[in-house]
């Protein structure tokens, strides 16, 4: 947590420094049976596109280095990128956030003949890491998914919401989750989360 | 709480949509030649229906894709969705009592 980036930004006749903190900044860090944390700032591509189009998905495949999710609520993964399926048109890819720029520029020529929309997200979400052995009675308390490890497995991936916030949720294995979040909620589901684990313990 | 389908995402809770009005209202097409009334009749002006009615709805919190659901405005009872585009299912509703004249 605290600042995540230090990025030196030409300004005109001076060269001005851009800090950008997070969102989670001034909240402490959540541990104990169950942990909360804010993952480092991860770089995030929202792709539009039509899945029926074999070239768009053939190309998209060939980019990111796995196959595009056209299943719904799953996730594909290569390397450091992760693919989300969003809806039928729609996914969000993760990457480290200094691969942003190339992955961006690579997506945009190779499907320059195709039909799409490529768009830089990185600054408009943040990833919480939610783990312990109580994790789904947690997500219970504000999400009304049906998270029952037979419903809900491992893998899977889905956008919900929790409390009044929307959110996309990610389960790496049956006691760690991902949720990713928009910046300006990240606060509302810290403290939400904190609650729950209040509500819990006692 | 309903328990509705997305046709993309799956069975979902009824807090992750929301609901927008009837289904299959067709803008006119010869709008320059519409009357007053007949905007009025277009914009606000439902049909209301005791039994069956199909309405449109929007997966808010999940894949925000619009579609249409059946459903009883009696018993609540969700007869299925589909996408847009797509002709409204026929439906019988033994569940709606006879409306009393």
């Amino acid at each position: 947590m605290g600042d995540q980036q230090s990025d030196v930004v030409n300004g005109g006749e001076k060269d001005v420094t851009i800090k950008t903190t997070s969102p989670a900044y001034n909240r402490q860090r959540i541990e104990g049976d169950n942990t909360l944390i804010e993952l480092p700032w991860i770089g995030k591509i929202n792709l539009r596109g039509n899945a029926e189009n074999k070239r768009f998905i053939e190309k998209v495949a060939a980019v990111v280095g796995c196959a595009l999710p056209v299943e719904a609520n799953t996730q594909e993964q290569h390397k450091s990128i992760t693919v989300f399926w969003l809806g039928p048109d729609e996914w969000l890819i993760h990457c480290e956030i200094d691969a942003v720029a190339e992955l961006m520029e690579k997506i945009k020529s190779d499907l320059s003949s195709i039909h799409h929309a490529v768009t830089d997200v990185s600054d408009y979400y943040t990833v919480l890491q939610l783990q312990g052995p109580d994790v789904t009675a947690l997500l219970r308390k504000g999400c009304p998914l049906d998270l029952h490890p037979e419903v809900f497995k491992s893998s899977h991936c889905t956008q919900t919401r929790f409390g009044h916030a929307s959110v996309l949720l990610h389960k790496l294995d049956k006691s760690t989750f991902n949720i990713q979040i928009r910046w300006s909620y990240t606060e509302y589901l810290w403290d939400y989360l904190v609650s729950a684990m209040d509500a819990i313990d006692r | 709480m309903l328990v509705i389908e997305c046709p993309w995402c799956g069975k979902r809770d009824q807090t992750e949509f929301s609901c927008h009005g009837e289904a299959h209202i067709a803008r006119p097409l010869n709008t320059e030649e519409l009357s007053e009334e007949e905007w009025g009749n277009y914009v606000f002006f439902r049909s209301n229906t005791k039994g069956v009615h199909y309405e449109r709805w929007v997966h808010d919190h999940g894949c925000r894709r619009w579609f249409n659901v059946a459903r009883n405005t009696h018993s609540d009872h969700i007869y299925g969705s589909y996408k847009p585009g797509e002709a409204a299912p026929t439906i019988d509703a033994p569940d709606t009592p006879e409306a009393k004249s």
